[in-house]
């Protein structure tokens, strides 16, 4: 019973969705519906956290004007794409999906529904109604990697990874370059995770990263565990994607934090006056996209000042996380003197530079 | 050997998640229920425990809202699958989608409060034994309860009357109803074991394993636990081994990679215990030990009595 009734009201929604869509400019009282698609739960008080607070900062710029909803918990797998297609369906307007693995699943939904439009995080299919977005968040790396390279002692720094594709490699690198930079003699051992979530797999991979000589604990993936055990043990880690002192008040050295809010507001902007255009943006330390969090007590005053320096020259355009000349740990240049990577070669970044293990 | 020790400790504290749940699992599956909502109690039982925990000061009395917490979530199941006759996969299913959410929405406002971890319950003497007394001795008490727990429960199955009466409903509920035993009672029973042993190994989550709360942070164990009871052919002491061999194989992996040992794909690694579970899986059905498989006969199977 209860089925049948929720189809009907899908398919009445669809059929409003369908009706409004096109006269959205003349009918601004009706509210604008939005919907956001996560990968984890809200409360991972990561990256699906964040996500969720530029819902909230949306909702709270817009008011009456807009009406959010969110699915949390979504598998990056055949599941997205009924949800995003319920979604689409249902009347939103906008629909937001925020991880790289409903790439597919947004792209097929996307050519089905042509007045809805859709932006999709960290991809890289486009269409006339699916724009993409995302952060350069090796430029966050960029600032720890220098912290890193002043703070360790035993110049062997643990970081974890979720899976190696390009954002969490270009991670890895832009941190290494950037720590090597400041000390030569770091060596940043890397152990995948193969989740984004999993807080007693996190915290234990920590745990083997210390036990093997590592004093600083860097992580591409969502939960606090892994500061936690840092924070335990007396050591250092960074905050992954928000600002997690909560968890390791003396640990945390300091966090890259997403900020999705000014962008998440400009595009329901955009909607609102008409303007939304599809398109692919890059966003950093510039944007205020991404921003580098208060950092922590065991910071002494002169590295702080010159990892503050490091994000200006960042900001200035005067530094580039990767500059020339670099060359990978098998030998190959990849960038000359003088050049930094284009963005073309770091979306499709494979390769480690040397100083990288595992 | 410093290393080994730190091993095995993380080994020990990735594997008694898991007994513990997997042991509950293991006695409600004998008795003939398949109850697949495992990762909701474990929820249930992780969020009650910390929020207890937080809020009274106490982490004994947190163990304690634990299991009432899981057993609780459990007696839900037992109603609609043993009284109400609902089907059992779909009924443990929704179990741990409502567990999910229902601790979500009771821990919102406890993510990031801090909490003090399990105190270590030191043995006299033998915690200060060279290389073993940290390993054997020095643990919390939820690891201890984990082993002891698997043992009672081997012993209660094999050596004693109401173990007996216990197998012979999930074997043949028919037969025993036929001789007077009060075959759904003893289920509900069962199940509330059950919950209450998932709640325990939530509550070791979120009080000792990563000493926090966050939504859903038991990250598909309770899955794992329902692999391990398959694995373990539901016989208490192969699932001993069993737990500590899915911990033992996580656990290593991740060392492996650190110390750059073999350069073989981490997704591979990752998937080892999953691996391991149905070779052992093929195995059983196919080896000369095919009847040892021993699944209860009357797993899954609803029970009307007719009197």
């Amino acid at each position: 019973m209860t089925l049948i009734l929720n189809r009907r009201l899908l398919l009445g929604g669809a059929a409003a969705a369908a009706a409004l869509g096109g006269i959205r400019p003349i009918m601004a009282e009706e509210p604008l519906k939005i919907g956001f698609v996560y990968v984890g739960p809200v409360g991972d008080h990561g990256w699906s956290y964040q996500h969720d607070q530029g819902r909230l900062a949306v909702e709270k710029e817009f008011g009456e004007k807009v009406k959010t909803s969110f699915v949390e918990n979504v598998s990056e797998g055949p599941d997205a794409e009924r949800v995003i297609r319920q979604l689409a369906s249902s009347g939103h307007e906008l629909i937001f999906t925020t991880s790289f693995g409903f790439m597919n699943a947004t792209a097929r939904v996307a050519k089905q529904f042509p007045k809805v439009k859709f932006e999709h995080a960290t991809g890289y299919t486009r269409a006339a109604n699916l724009a993409t977005y995302d952060g350069r968040f090796y430029e966050g790396r960029c600032v720890i990697g220098t912290i890193a390279g002043r703070m360790t002692k035993t110049n062997k720094i643990g970081y974890i990874g979720s899976f190696p594709i390009p954002e969490v490699v270009q991670g890895i690198n832009a941190f290494t370059l950037a720590a090597r930079k400041v000390n030569p003699d770091v060596e940043v051992r890397v152990i995948w995770a193969s989740t984004w979530y999993d807080p007693g797999k996190e915290a234990d991979a920590a745990k083997a990263h210390i036990d093997q000589g590592a004093d600083i604990i860097v992580q591409h993936t969502d939960s606090p565990a892994a500061l936690q055990v840092a924070e335990e043990r007396g050591l250092m880690a960074f905050g992954q994607a928000s600002d997690m002192s909560k968890f390791a008040p003396n640990a945390q050295l300091t966090a890259i934090v997403d900020n999705w809010s000014p962008y998440y507001i400009k595009r329901v902007q955009a909607v609102l006056d008409g303007s939304w255009k599809s398109h692919a943006v890059w966003l950093g330390l510039k944007d205020g996209e991404v921003a580098i969090a208060p950092y922590g007590p065991k910071v002494p005053p002169e590295v702080a000042a010159e990892a503050d320096e490091v994000q200006q020259a960042i900001i200035a355009g005067t530094r580039h996380p990767f500059d020339g000349p670099i060359t990978d740990r098998d030998g190959k240049e990849r960038a000359p003197a003088g050049r930094h990577l284009t963005d073309e070669e770091l979306t499709k970044m494979d390769w480690y530079v040397p100083g990288v293990q595992g | 050997m410093d290393a080994t020790v730190a091993i095995l400790l993380t080994v020990i504290s990735a594997a008694t998640p898991l007994l513990l749940t997997a042991t509950g699992e293991l006695v409600v599956e004998r008795a003939g229920v398949l109850n697949l909502g495992v990762e909701g109690m474990m929820l249930a039982g992780a969020v009650a425990g910390f929020v207890t925990a937080v809020t009274t000061g106490s982490p004994a009395l947190g163990i304690v809202a634990a299991a009432l917490a899981g057993a609780a979530l459990s007696l839900v199941f037992g109603f609609l699958t043993l009284s109400l006759l609902a089907n059992q996969v779909a009924t443990g299913l929704a179990l741990t989608i409502f567990g999910i959410g229902l601790s979500a929405l009771l821990g919102s406002s406890f993510v990031g409060t801090p909490t003090t971890r399990l105190p270590r319950l030191d043995l006299p003497v033998l915690s200060d034994l060279p290389v073993i007394g940290q390993i054997l001795f020095g643990q919390d008490f939820l690891v201890y309860l984990s082993v002891v727990l698997c043992l009672a429960v081997a012993w209660f199955l094999r050596r004693t009357r109401g173990g007996m009466i216990l197998r012979a409903c999930g074997e043949n509920h028919e037969a025993a109803h036929a001789l007077g035993y009060p075959v759904i009672g003893i289920r509900y029973l069962a199940v509330l074991f059950g919950g209450a042993c998932a709640g325990l190994g939530g509550a070791f989550l979120s009080l000792a394993y990563t000493p926090m709360w966050i939504e859903a942070m038991t990250a598909g164990r309770g899955w794992i636990a329902l692999a391990l009871v398959v694995f373990a052919a539901w016989r208490p002491l192969r699932l001993l081994a069993g737990a500590y061999l899915f911990g033992g194989v996580t656990i290593l992996q991740l060392h492996a990679q650190g110390a750059g040992l073999f350069h073989v794909p981490a997704q591979l690694l990752s998937m080892l215990p999953y691996l391991a579970t149905i070779l052992v899986l093929v195995v059983i059905a196919a080896g000369p030990w095919r009847g040892r498989l021993n699944a209860p006969a009357c797993l899954g199977k609803p029970f009307r009595p007719t009197s």
